[in-house]
């Protein structure tokens, strides 16, 4: 019995982690908020590590890793708020199409040809007047904060949980930039007058397994940038001095990192659990990933806001570059659905809901 | 990752499930009291098949196994899921005995821990005092050599159990000249010795889960120590840190939200089931989530005492910090769900779940606060979790 991480599962970890360090400096991500189509040569950095084909198989060109291994990751991209469509490319995509046994565009991912956005807000919980019609192989209509707006193709929910690729260069697609909070990842609005489309699965199965696995890169997304957040605010508190000693020997400061580390350090194992039900399809997979993101997008909120709080005046200023931690927390929040949405699939999940 | 236990362990289950299912009808009946022959007759029989006080020696009455991590944990497992007695608990098995393992004379071994597996011999732990909670190393009871016994005087407050324990280990001081961490000492002695008066402490749930005890020129053998004179803080640490993460188990805590969710479903408001309600619901799964996310941490618990590689410092020291809080926020549920009938308690009729919901909560209100307050819990987290440093001292009065 291990309940951990494995050696391999540490060291692809420590290599990411050093790359990014190295490669994806605050100031890269402060480059990428300014201009989102410099987050391309990020993509491509991380391409060339094998982040795009994680877990495409071998056979496909990719490096055939789980989704344990792909939470791995995503907690290590989200301590390092990298910027790129590692959670739309690299996660829901490719879980999106091997469940709908379609494969042969896997390896044009893999390889890092292909940025793969997704639009599945409508089928989550529509909020506006947005919605996908289909007539034969055309798709009308509009979808709303499809992630990714720099993609070469979408994958499209259209009427009854069905899924369409459509490509970006096709005629009847209009994409235009969102503007949000976050500006690690671009989010965008497509406009549909019949785009050419193919179907790619018109069973909800497929698309709900798309979601799981996103809604699980997303908790451990969160996991790491919420730790990362906590250990800010502590190295931030042993350095200021007020009152002739550091802040971080004042019980109420030491108290807020200790209530930040005692509600972030189980999620931990939640979320290393979450990635290996899912890989296994444990029976409770979908209940755990349904918690391990409901519960992340709330305790990463407070961290979020109790590690601003240690830093004080600097922490809600633009210098310390906090705030892009802040704000990636804030849209892993709301993006495939907010936690009050994903805990109510919870209690439908265990036939609590009439 | 890997949650199997192995084929040897899945025999070793299969031994337990034919224990229990042999053994289920023939369990105390809850009205048995500590004393009686069918509970110290069922002691005997967990104890002998290995299912009690399994490692320790069989010299000292145990069963005398090797030590192992995660048979524990299939046979808590087993008997939690049938229901079945597990046998004595209380402090002189899960805290008194591991010491008397590690520091305790041949003579002492021999004397004491046949008797308190057994059920024999009960204990209470005289610890804190009126002006010794969180600062507990500032006690001031004294003990005093006096030819060849120490002579005890003083006051312990927070002693559960100790009307009706048969003998006290408790923390004196012996050495007041030393600095306060190196002047405690750890003895033993008899509940029934001259001097020693136990006034019940009636807490906010109507029952006295607590006793004051006050000691008055209580005279004690003095060979009946644990370790050297002076060295009792360090005896008594070593069990404290076993204690705080065994008040709050998560597998516990799991199980009581699966009483609230029976409870919503039974229950109704104006004619709607309380599970139908949207904002209960919610609070049901936000509380779901975060004993689950409790119980995977418990997992890795288990697996670091295993795989001695694995760095879960942090992960051990927020287990009663937060299954203590957690568990008072689901028994609050539990109540709210009920309404104004949540507010029964002792004879009312309408009393659900034999009033445990309204009991529960408070209890678990003095568990927050016992056994180190969620405050201490959050002074460790920062100074020993996350390396924050110590509020600077203050300079003694007067100096």
């Amino acid at each position: 019995m291990e309940f951990g991480l494995s050696q391999e599962q540490g060291l692809l970890q420590d290599s990411i982690a050093r790359f990014v360090k190295d490669q994806v400096s605050l100031e890269t991500v402060r480059a990428v908020a300014a201009d989102p189509n410099l987050d391309q040569s990020v993509w491509t950095g991380l391409s060339e590590l094998g982040l795009a084909g994680l877990i495409i198989p071998e056979t496909h060109g990719g490096v055939g890793l789980g989704l344990l291994d792909a939470v791995v990751v995503a907690e290590t991209l989200g301590y390092h708020i990298t910027p790129g469509p590692f959670l739309s490319t690299a996660i829901m995509a490719p879980t999106l199409l091997m469940a709908a046994n379609k494969t042969d565009r896997l390896a044009d991912i893999a390889a890092g040809r292909c940025r793969v956005g997704i639009a599945l807000s409508e089928a989550i919980g529509a909020r506006l007047d947005a919605g996908i019609s289909v007539s034969g192989d055309r798709l009308n209509g509009k979808a709303l904060f499809a992630l990714d707006a720099m993609a070469d193709a979408y994958l499209v929910n259209g009427p009854n949980q069905s899924l369409y690729w459509v490509d970006s260069k096709d005629s009847g697609l209009t994409r235009t930039l969102l503007t949000t909070i976050d500006k690690t990842r671009t989010i965008c609005e497509l406009k549909l007058d019949q785009a050419e489309a193919v179907l790619i699965a018109d069973a909800p199965e497929v698309l709900q397994t798309g979601l799981d696995a996103g809604r699980m890169a997303q908790a451990a997304d969160s996991l790491g940038a919420a730790q990362c957040m906590l250990d800010q605010a502590v190295v931030y508190a042993g350095q200021r001095e007020q009152f002739n000693r550091v802040i971080a020997s004042f019980q109420a400061v030491k108290h807020m990192c200790a209530e930040m580390a005692s509600q972030l350090e189980p999620c931990r194992a939640l979320v290393w659990y979450g990635g290996h039900a899912l890989s296994e399809g444990n029976d409770n997979a979908r209940l755990t990933v349904c918690h391990a993101n409901a519960h992340l997008s709330e305790v990463a909120q407070f961290v979020a806001r109790t590690s601003t709080e240690v830093h004080g005046g600097m922490g809600f200023t633009d210098l310390v570059g906090l705030h892009y931690w802040f704000k990636r927390i804030g849209a892993n929040r709301q993006l495939l659905g907010s936690p009050e949405l994903v805990r109510e699939e919870a209690a439908r999940i265990q036939m609590l809901v009439a | 990752m890997d949650l199997s236990y192995g084929p040897e362990y899945n025999a070793f289950r299969a031994e337990v499930q034919a224990f229990v299912a042999a053994n289920i009808d023939q369990q105390p009946k809850p009205g048995d009291g500590p004393r009686s022959q069918a509970v110290q007759a069922w002691q005997a029989k967990l104890i002998a098949n290995g299912y009690h006080s399994r490692t320790i020696p069989r010299d000292y009455g145990g069963y005398g196994a090797d030590p192992d991590i995660i048979k524990p944990r299939i046979i808590a497992e087993e008997f939690s899921a049938a229901q079945m007695n597990t046998g004595f608990s209380g402090q002189g098995i899960s805290m008194l005995t591991p010491v008397l393992l590690e520091l305790g004379t041949e003579t002492q071994k021999q004397q004491f821990i046949r008797k308190t597996i057994h059920g024999e011999l009960i204990w209470c732990q005289g610890y804190s005092e009126p002006g010794a909670g969180s600062d507990l190393a500032s006690l001031t009871t004294k003990a005093e050599l006096d030819g060849d016994e120490w002579v005890i005087n003083g006051q312990k407050i927070w002693t559960s159990t100790a009307h009706i324990s048969d003998w006290i280990f408790c923390l004196v001081r012996t050495e007041p000249e030393a600095p306060k961490h190196q002047g405690i000492s750890f003895l033993l002695f008899d509940m029934n010795t001259p001097g020693i008066e136990v006034r019940p402490l009636v807490d906010m749930t109507g029952a006295a889960n607590f006793n004051e005890v006050f000691f008055t020129d209580v005279r004690v053998p003095k060979d009946q120590i644990v370790g050297q004179r002076g060295q009792g803080w360090q005896v008594a640490n070593a069990i404290l840190g076993h204690e705080r993460g065994s008040l709050a188990p998560p597998d516990a805590a799991m199980a009581r939200i699966n009483g609230v969710i029976r409870l919503m479903q039974q229950e109704t408001i104006s004619g709607e089931r309380a599970i139908d309600n949207p904002i209960f619901r919610d609070r049901l799964m936000k509380l779901q989530g975060r004993v689950m996310a409790m119980q995977y941490n418990d997992m890795r618990l288990l697996s670091a005492r295993i795989n001695k590689n694995q760095d879960t410092k942090l992960a051990g020291m927020v287990v009663k910090l937060i299954g203590t809080e957690l568990r008072h926020e689901i028994e609050c549920l539990g109540i709210d769900v009920l309404g104004e009938i949540g507010l029964s308690y002792e004879d009312n009729p309408y009393l659900r779940g034999n009033g445990s919901w309204q009991y529960q909560y408070m209890y678990f209100l003095g568990l927050i606060i016992g056994g180190g307050t969620s405050q201490i819990q959050k002074n460790i987290i920062s100074e020993r979790g996350l390396g924050m440093p110590k509020e600077p001292k203050l300079a003694a009065p007067g100096v």
